[in-house]
């Protein structure tokens, strides 16, 4: 590290995110928050409806990630082809998604087209038809897409992992369904987890770009008429229960993918920042961090390594992922342990928490950088449970940790004893 | 309120798609050969600085396959005067991202930054133009890298396994038919002294793209390029690459790839054609207009529509085209079919719906939805100026120039229906194309 220090002592940060936040209350009590931005005449809009697929019953596992993808496929009087030509007609960017946790709808829309497009959206989410011919077409596409995941070893060792995690609670069980309960949704079943999903009471509404608050009001009133104020109950905690050990999944193929963890840091605990900053020095899956660099830079292992706090809306866990040659995997298991051991008992360096506070801070303000991401990051923060001045804030609190704190962070978070492994492929050497 | 008069929307598209046009983009030449591509884009403190080398994979010697990317990975392993690894750290102890990215054409450095941070970017950046240097401790274990990345993207992934066959089939000569990450038992037998020797034939700013995007004012800009890359002299090793080229196709290639881990067997077709070329991209425009009929939208496009809704015989079905390469493009087409359907039969159902296509000649309802979401399209792109950056650099690096990149939307709305029919029937020729069937092995029982 021949010039690095001189390097570091030139960076001074006078980056705050200039980030200016309108929270909007529309008049039957929506709420929004907005950053408006005049200089491009399209508006992005983000809507996160909490619940998701843990709203589901096992028997109807995967009925939330099906009734969501029939969202486009024909609401009110338009079938699915003429719901299709009127997005392209108006030129709107319209996505659906849904995961275990959460339903989003992401929107961009011209803004001279504002409220043609709300209306049409507005059409998908009251009025979904669900026509038989498109349930049976897209329960195909899913059942594919089940296939495909069944054969890959990523798929297989998320779900591996999440099964001896969380057990019979829905964090336990396959989000997309199974072949079985897929192929057993009707049209009943659907149109339940349309109600239960699609609600006011579970909302949370980011908007940026060319569109002034009352404006924006106005138009989420319109969108929400006829969306019911309530949903279904949404499921209880989820408590960690993997012990210690090693699965190992048999799979064909060059490499293993090792899916490796323990328990975790609720994300409303007081000090889950402080656990995201230790995870970022560890293993959050840039170059630098201590996993890549001890097992790619330095010994050529594999092509990535990352580890993450998995902390849900209802439970969580730390875990990491890696593909390597399957010779390797016995070292790398080994390597792992170290790594964590060491962590765990000396925690990071001063210098280490001095670097990553630098880097968090200073990439903080570019995460804000087009409308599309903005009203994403607005609808997610509301999402998660910050304050609207999080976002000024948040530098600061990241800059006010000690070496002390993150080290006694370090000691929590970390359990080499508690380590789970979940292997899929044709380790070498192991048993 | 938030109404407006139809009258008053008609006039708003008019001045926002002018506005969309004023976006400022600037090029400039340095005296040492440099190209420079400022945009302006004010809304965030933000810069993206690119650094582009129109060289990458099918510039490589023979069984070198792979060292472009090789190299590109080296970039990050120090200088006379920078360490191992300090690039990165320096990017990010700035609060940056930076990452790099190899293909057939090009090979592009880039990092995102706070815009105050531009200078120190652009005096590392020169840096490792020039000075590039680095010790086995660093390359080895890197070569075992780029090992496990090929296992980890291309040989774990029976898609992508199945491409590089495709591609491997389709090119009989030009070295597009070469993978960019290179073939294994190639990879496992590069050095450092390939990847230095391919660095000084093909490195310098005589042979560079510089993209500075965002945050920034343009004067400014191009001052700080001349102080931080003016001053390195022109590379006088680098001649132009003579490639390989295509001998004239006669014999239509078929290939059948078996592998137990198939989720959904499928069709895909891969027709050689004309890319985008600088000039003249009418042609380019018009197989570009085609793809979005053929299969632009998951709903509405003519093969999705007819093989996945009307008759139910595909999961899915598709169309793309690929003009953003130097020397040839590629046109894609293909078909999932659902269970119970043979490949043979889908892509029977496949080709007769493109034959009925040309036949019947273009929706013209659809073909204005397609215009229209392409003049959106320009709007929404202004929102991702990253995005813009690369716009520029990919041309550029493929010899397109800044007025080709700034007329592809005007070239997409001069294509007519007519246009599209005839490059359906002209250009794409089944003896210039390779149809692949992947699929599960006949004999093993799966679901």
């Amino acid at each position: 590290m021949k010039r690095l220090i001189a390097l570091f002592l030139l960076v001074a940060f006078p980056l705050r995110a200039e980030v200016d936040i309108t929270p909007v209350t529309s008049e039957s009590g929506l709420t929004a928050w907005l950053v408006e931005e005049r200089s491009i005449p399209f508006v992005a809009l983000e809507l996160i409806f909490a619940g998701g697929a843990t709203i589901e019953s096992d028997a109807q596992a995967g009925a939330v990630i099906l009734m969501t993808a029939l969202l486009e496929e024909g609401a009110g009087d338009l079938d699915a082809q003429a719901f299709a030509a009127r997005t392209e007609e108006l030129a709107a960017r319209i996505s659906f998604s849904s995961g275990r946790d959460s339903v989003s709808v992401s929107v961009r829309f011209l803004t001279e087209d504002a409220e043609a497009v709300i209306d049409h959206l507005r059409l998908a989410l009251t009025e979904p038809r669900f026509d038989e011919s498109a349930i049976e077409r897209v329960r195909g596409q899913v059942l594919a897409s089940l296939r495909r995941e069944n054969l890959d070893p990523n798929t297989l060792a998320s779900r591996a992992f999440a099964r001896a995690a969380f057990g019979a609670h829905p964090y336990g069980r396959e989000t997309n369904g199974t072949p079985e309960t897929v192929a057993a949704l009707d049209r009943a079943a659907l149109l339940d987890a349309h109600q239960g999903a699609i609600a006011r009471d579970r909302v949370f509404i980011g908007a940026a770009g060319d569109i002034a608050p009352e404006e924006l009001s106005a138009l989420l009133d319109r969108l929400f008429e006829g969306i019911p104020e309530t949903g279904a109950p949404i499921p209880d905690h989820a408590e960690f229960l993997a012990g210690p050990g090693l699965d190992i999944i048999p799979f064909d193929g060059p490499q293993s993918v090792v899916a490796f963890g323990h328990d975790g840091i609720a994300r409303d605990d007081p000090d889950f920042l402080t656990a995201f900053v230790v995870n970022e020095v560890f293993g959050g899956g840039r170059f630098g961090t201590r996993l890549m660099r001890s097992l790619r830079e330095e010994r050529g292992l594999t092509y990535g390594i990352g580890a993450f706090l998995s902390s849900g809306a209802l439970g969580e866990s730390y875990q990491g992922r890696l593909s390597t040659d399957n010779a390797n995997v016995e070292i790398v298991i080994e390597l792992l342990r170290e790594e964590w051991a060491r962590i765990a008992r000396d925690g990071i360096t001063a210098e280490e928490l001095d670097r990553i506070q630098t880097y968090l801070t200073g990439a903080y303000p570019l995460r804000f950088d087009g409308n599309s991401s903005i009203a994403s990051i607005m609808a997610s923060m509301q999402y998660q449970g910050f304050d609207q001045d999080y976002v000024n804030i948040r530098n600061d609190l990241i800059r006010a940790l000690t070496l002390e704190d993150v080290n006694a962070m370090a000691a929590r978070l970390y359990d080499p004893e508690a380590l789970f492994f979940v292997v899929v492929g044709q380790p070498v050497g192991l048993n | 309120m938030f109404a407006r008069s139809l009258f008053v929307a008609a006039l708003m598209v008019v001045s926002s798609f002018a506005a969309a046009k004023a976006s400022p983009v600037t090029h400039a030449t340095l005296d040492n050969g440099l190209e420079i591509v400022v945009i302006e884009d004010r809304r965030a403190p933000v810069v993206v600085h690119m650094v582009w080398y129109p060289v990458g994979a099918a510039d490589e010697p023979p069984l070198q396959s792979g060292i472009a990317h090789f190299l590109e990975h080296l970039m990050f392993k120090g200088t006379d005067t920078q360490a191992p690894g300090e690039f990165s750290a320096v990017v990010e102890a700035n609060g940056g991202r930076d990452n790099a990215f190899t293909s057939w054409d090009y090979t592009g450095y880039f990092q995102r930054v706070a815009s105050d941070r531009l200078a120190l970017m652009m005096e590392m950046e020169a840096d490792r133009m020039q000075n590039l240097s680095f010790t086995d401790a660093e390359w080895l274990p890197e070569r075992d890298v780029i090992l496990e990345e090929r296992g980890q993207v291309l040989e774990s992934r029976v898609g992508a396994q199945f491409n590089e066959a495709l591609l491997a089939a389709l090119f009989k000569s030009h070295p597009y038919g070469v993978p960019i990450i290179g073939w294994r038992h190639e990879m496992e037998t590069l050095t450092d002294e390939m990847a230095m020797d391919f660095y000084a034939a093909h490195y310098g700013p005589n042979n560079a793209i510089l993209v500075i995007a965002g945050d920034v004012d343009t004067a400014e800009a191009l001052a700080l390029a001349e102080t931080h890359y003016g001053p390195i002299p022109a590379n006088p090793a680098i001649t132009p690459v003579i490639r390989p080229s295509e001998p004239p196709h006669l014999a239509e290639r078929r290939l059948v790839m078996e592998d137990a881990r198939v989720g959904n067997p499928y069709v895909n077709r891969v027709y050689l054609v004309p890319p985008r070329r600088s000039g003249d991209q009418a042609q380019a425009a018009a197989l570009q207009m085609l793809a979005a009929l053929l299969g632009g939208s998951a709903t509405t496009s003519v093969l999705e529509r007819q093989l996945n809704f009307d008759e139910g015989i595909a999961l899915s079905a598709w169309a793309s085209y690929m003009g953003m390469m130097r020397d040839y493009g590629m046109f894609m087409m293909g078909i999932t079919p659902v269970e119970g359907v043979s490949l043979d039969e889908a892509e029977a159902a496949m080709d007769r719906v493109f034959a009925e296509f040309l036949e019947n000649g273009v929706d013209l309802e659809q073909f204005e939805r397609v215009r229209r979401q392409i003049r959106a399209s320009e709007i929404y792109a202004l929102d991702d100026t990253q995005s813009r950056a690369r716009q520029y650099g990919t041309g550029l690096s493929i010899g397109l120039s800044v007025e080709d990149v700034d007329g592809w939307i005007d070239a997409l709305e001069a294509v007519t229906p007519e246009d599209v029919i005839a490059a359906g029937r002209d250009l794409l020729d089944r003896r210039a194309s390779v149809t692949g069937h992947l699929t599960r092995p006949q004999t093993t029982e799966v679901n």
